[in-house]
């Protein structure tokens, strides 16, 4: 029986069949400023401020996890993230949850840069990761939001991939996934090596146990330059982005209405609105 | 015009053109002379009428898939096309599941960045630059491509309003396919189509939601019932969908549903920006919320403070027994 991840179960049993009695998997993850801090774009670049401590994307803790539930005790699960200033606190809680290790990559010529660079340079440190089965990521930043880096990376890479997984199952030397569509779902199949973006919410993220965070602490990062990677500085960040943001303005307002406290009766309003309108 | 060639990634299925498709149609008929659309999958002759009577003079067909998702042979027939100097200036895509996966697998072709989460495209020094709101909608960020690639635009549904120009069918034009490599082999072997009554969330007229202050997920039968006695399609914030309350199809928002309608209620959802991306735009708002200082307050033209579990079937009554 393949091993499966379904949405909303907690089982980490894993039986491996065909090929796979291993499993690297390999999860990109994003380190983000606390979406609860209200964000402020730089005045001179016009890019979302990224100076402060950073955290795990919430979005990412789901490929984290259904990584870990799929390779349960056979099989290695390694991070790789990009992140300025050397940035490893959600890396860490990564490491926690259960990743072994982690490549980041950080450089300053790298502020500035856009989805594609960014899909470029995740590629090459995915190739600094080791070999590697599966690749996964969310379908979208909670920050950044573009939901094309992981489809840029497979492209890269010369993968085939699948986006919007609700779950994966390991069958052999290929997966199948639930694919979230407009109507329902399509189940997929894919060849391994394959990148996947994860869905955010599909399965429960664990929470760190005093033993992960202690052990994650001297687990391996391994940091690295765009130079350690081959790539020229002119390639990536500001001088590489091939889009330029032009001008920034306050979006016109939607004007607040009345607000009324309810004494019961309010409803009434509301039928009295909805009739006014004509819409009952 | 600043540029002559625009063209549209159009979807659809049974023969049916998705609305952002028209949407998209219509503001790639402003900014260029020329609108074509690429479609995959074997009934281009079916939609042909349709993109052409929304301004597009060509469908150029990928043609079937045979299962394969369209990232891959979809990017791979139009960088094919670029590469031999027929390729437009611009491309718009829908930002979709499979508009997205063209869109990302077209960019590392072209070695062309992307612009995303666009909901308005305005000319701008001789080239086009993509309008994209931030911060819930509060500001709006124009970005503008740097070289002389294909513009690549990943468009928000509902940001342009979709009209006919009374033109006719389309020219269907195969679309020779590019080689998909090492990168073919994501096939859907079976699809599931879940099942929903009533009118479709991004079109109907009322829309009533559902948050997280709806306590648990029985009391969304409230929601329901409302809808019902509306002629209203529920919907919901993702905090009650990632709770599993509610399936992924009734998400407003940034991640899930852009919605218009005449009239959205929110019942018992605080208001977060990415929620209100997606509702902002509806033209009248009545937010139910025990919270006076909830966000939703400040875009609702009618706000009641107060507990939906009160307010809620009182009003499924009232609008009952009318
Ligand atoms: C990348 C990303 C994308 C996202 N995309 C979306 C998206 O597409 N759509 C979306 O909705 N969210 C999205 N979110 C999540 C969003 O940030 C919020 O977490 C979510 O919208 C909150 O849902 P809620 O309002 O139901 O819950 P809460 O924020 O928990 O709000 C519940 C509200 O109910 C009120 N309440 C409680 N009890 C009662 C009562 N008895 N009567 C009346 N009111 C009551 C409370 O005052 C509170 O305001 C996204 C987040 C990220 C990071
Ligand atoms: N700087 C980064 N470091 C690691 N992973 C990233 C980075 N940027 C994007 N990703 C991955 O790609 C996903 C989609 O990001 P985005 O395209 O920005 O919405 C993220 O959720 C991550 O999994």
């Amino acid at each position: 029986m393949p091993s499966t991840v379904v949405a909303g179960s907690f089982c980490y049993r894993r039986v491996t069949v065909g090929k796979l009695s291993y499993m690297n998997v390999v999860v990109c993850v994003k380190q983000i400023p606390d979406p609860a801090d209200p964000g402020a774009l730089d005045p001179t670049t016009k890019t979302l401020k990224r100076d402060g401590k950073l955290i795990l994307d919430e979005s990412d803790s789901y490929g984290v996890e259904m990584a870990l539930q799929l390779v349960g005790d056979s099989g290695e699960v390694t991070l790789v993230s990009m992140a300025p200033n050397g940035e490893v606190s959600g890396l860490r809680t990564a490491l926690a949850m259960g990743a072994a290790k982690a490549v980041l990559v950080s450089d300053d010529a790298l502020k500035g840069s856009d989805s594609l660079t960014t899909a470029k340079v995740l590629a090459k440190a995915i190739g600094r990761a080791g070999d590697y089965d599966l690749v996964l990521a969310a379908t979208e930043s909670s920050d950044g939001y573009t939901g094309t880096v992981p489809e840029q990376i497979a492209e890269v890479l010369g993968l085939p991939s699948v986006t919007f997984a609700k779950s994966i199952t390991v069958d052999g030397s290929s997966i199948k996934v639930d694919r979230q569509t407009e109507a329902g779902y399509d189940e997929v199949t894919c060849p391994l090596p394959a990148v996947v973006s994860v869905t955010a919410g599909v399965v429960e993220p664990r929470y760190p146990s005093f033993k992960g965070i202690m052990a994650a602490k001297s687990k391996p990062v391994d940091q690295v330059g765009i130079a350690d990677l081959g790539l020229d500085a002119g390639a990536v960040g500001w001088a590489g982005a091939g889009q330029e943001i032009v001008e920034v303005v306050a979006a016109e307002a939607r004007e607040a209405g009345e607000v009324i406290e309810d004494d019961g009766e309010a409803y009434n309003r509301i039928v009295t609105f909805l009739s006014d309108l004509k819409v009952i | 015009m600043t540029v002559s060639k625009i063209w549209v990634f159009a979807e659809g299925s049974g023969g049916v053109v998705s609305s952002i498709t028209c949407e998209m149609l219509a503001k790639a008929r402003e900014l260029a002379g020329t609108v074509e659309c690429v479609w995959a999958g074997g009934d281009a002759d079916a939609v042909a009428a349709t993109l052409g009577a929304h301004g597009a003079s060509k469908v150029l067909s990928v043609g079937d898939l045979g299962g394969s998702l369209a990232g891959v042979p979809v990017a791979s027939a139009i960088a094919a096309a670029v590469a031999a100097g027929n390729g437009p200036d611009a491309i718009m895509l829908g930002t979709t599941y499979d508009g997205r996966d063209v869109a990302g697998r077209l960019s590392v072709k072209l070695d062309a960045p992307v612009i995303t989460n666009v909901v308005d495209i305005v000319e701008r020094d001789g080239g086009l630059a993509g309008v994209e709101p931030i911060f819930g909608g509060t500001q709006n960020v124009f970005t503008k491509f740097t070289g002389d690639k294909v513009g690549i635009f990943l468009v928000r549904p509902k940001s342009f309003a979709a009209e006919e120009t009374g033109g006719g069918a389309a020219a269907v034009e195969a679309l020779a396919g590019g080689d998909a490599g090492s990168s073919a082999g994501a096939t859907i072997v079976t699809r599931h189509v879940e099942e929903k009554s009533g009118p479709q969330l991004d079109e109907a007229a009322v829309v009533v939601s559902g948050g997280r202050g709806l306590g648990e997920v029985a009391n969304f039968q409230l929601i329901e019932d409302l809808a019902k006695a509306l002629g209203a399609a529920p919907g919901a914030s993702r905090a009650i969908v990632d709770a599993g309350w509610v399936p992924y199809s009734y998400q407003v928002g940034q991640t899930g549903k852009v919605v218009k309608p005449t009239v959205y209620i929110a019942a018992g959802i605080s208001g977060a920006t990415q929620h209100l991306v997606g509702m902002k735009g509806s033209k009248h708002i009545i937010a139910i919320n025990k919270d006076p200082e909830a966000p939703i307050f400040s875009v609702a033209d009618l706000g009641i403070v107060g507990d939906v579990h009160k307010v809620l079937p009182k009003l499924l009554e009232a609008l009952q027994n009318r």
